[in-house]
């Protein structure tokens, strides 16, 4: 059963990764092509913060909602193959400052995201 | 960071040059054309390798499960493995073979994507930070960094040197 609710989180999180990514990058690139990848980025703060709120709600989140939204949808929503990808690609492009740039705002930007719905979701329970 | 990832200069490469999102990347021709119909297919690819990426994870986790307040050696091995595989991955799809348009989207976007996470990264150290295991938290933080960084590094290089001079372009 868990399994199930897993995969079912996980087949609607991959696809709308795909999509913000791409609805970021068209509405980056109007503006000229974008050096940031800012579509990966979005993702990974909206399932950091998403899931630092299951975490704060603690045992008060049922176990098959953790299962559905916790380790299937926000597990497949965020990603760090692609993250870990990107930075390299950036710093291997002669983009270094870029790359430290890109893993400063995740880590500031996605830990900051959970921190805050931890507290969000321990004051709500 | 990587002074071997470049292909920038590779001949034939002018066009995935460019491409640093390997999910999708918009400064792609090729990737720009799938924002156009016909696109529920791409979409159900990705569904299901991600759904097939997650169970991945899901099983890694009860077979290395950790107790609360110490070191998520789970995360720390898929987030590693995947950073791997999407080196391997890229340097196949953009440098040695022509993909078919569904491999990128199943492979790199669904069962990488699935299988590695940054959100259970991120909530793990806030965890780890909130029952004040700072040392723990941070070398968690650093060592996932590293191990990705290192990761798609070594997939990235690796791929290179057994494919030898086998790219798409000398072909």
């Amino acid at each position: 059963m868990i399994a199930l609710l897993v995969a079912v989180g996980a087949a609607v999180g991959a696809p709308a990764r795909y999509l913000v990514d791409r609805a970021v990058q068209t509405r980056r690139t109007a503006h000229g092509p974008s050096a940031l990848p800012v579509g990966t980025l979005t993702v990974n703060v909206i399932a950091s913060f998403v899931l630092g709120l299951l975490a704060g709600l603690g045992t008060h989140v049922d176990s098959d909602v953790s299962a559905l939204i916790g380790t299937g949808f926000c597990g497949a929503l965020s990603t760090y193959s692609t993250f870990g990808f990107e930075t390299m690609r950036l710093g291997g492009d002669g983009r270094a400052r870029l790359a430290v740039g890109y893993v400063v705002a995740s880590l500031v930007l996605g830990l900051g995201a959970a921190a805050l719905a931890w507290w969000l979701g321990a004051a709500l329970a | 960071m990587a002074a071997g990832d470049r292909c920038g200069d590779r001949p034939g490469s002018h066009i995935e040059a460019h491409v640093v999102d390997p999910d999708v990347d918009l400064t792609d021709p090729a990737q720009r054309a799938e924002t156009r119909p016909r696109e529920w297919d791409i979409l159900v690819a990705i569904a299901i390798g991600g759904l097939a990426g997650a169970e991945a994870r899901y099983g890694l986790g009860l077979a290395l499960p950790h107790r609360a307040g110490t070191f998520p050696w789970s995360t720390v091995l898929i987030n590693a493995t995947g950073c791997l595989l999407i080196g391997v991955l890229m340097v196949v799809l953009l440098e040695l073979i022509t993909p078919h348009r569904l491999a990128r989207p199943f492979l790199g976007v669904g069962v990488l994507g699935g299988y590695t996470t940054y959100s259970t990264f991120a909530v793990d150290v806030v965890t780890l930070l909130h029952a004040h295991r700072i040392g723990t938290a941070l070398g968690y933080l650093v060592t996932t960094l590293l191990l990705g960084a290192a990761a798609v590094w070594l997939g990235t290089v690796a791929t290179r040197l057994v494919a030898g001079g086998r790219s798409r372009a000398a072909a």
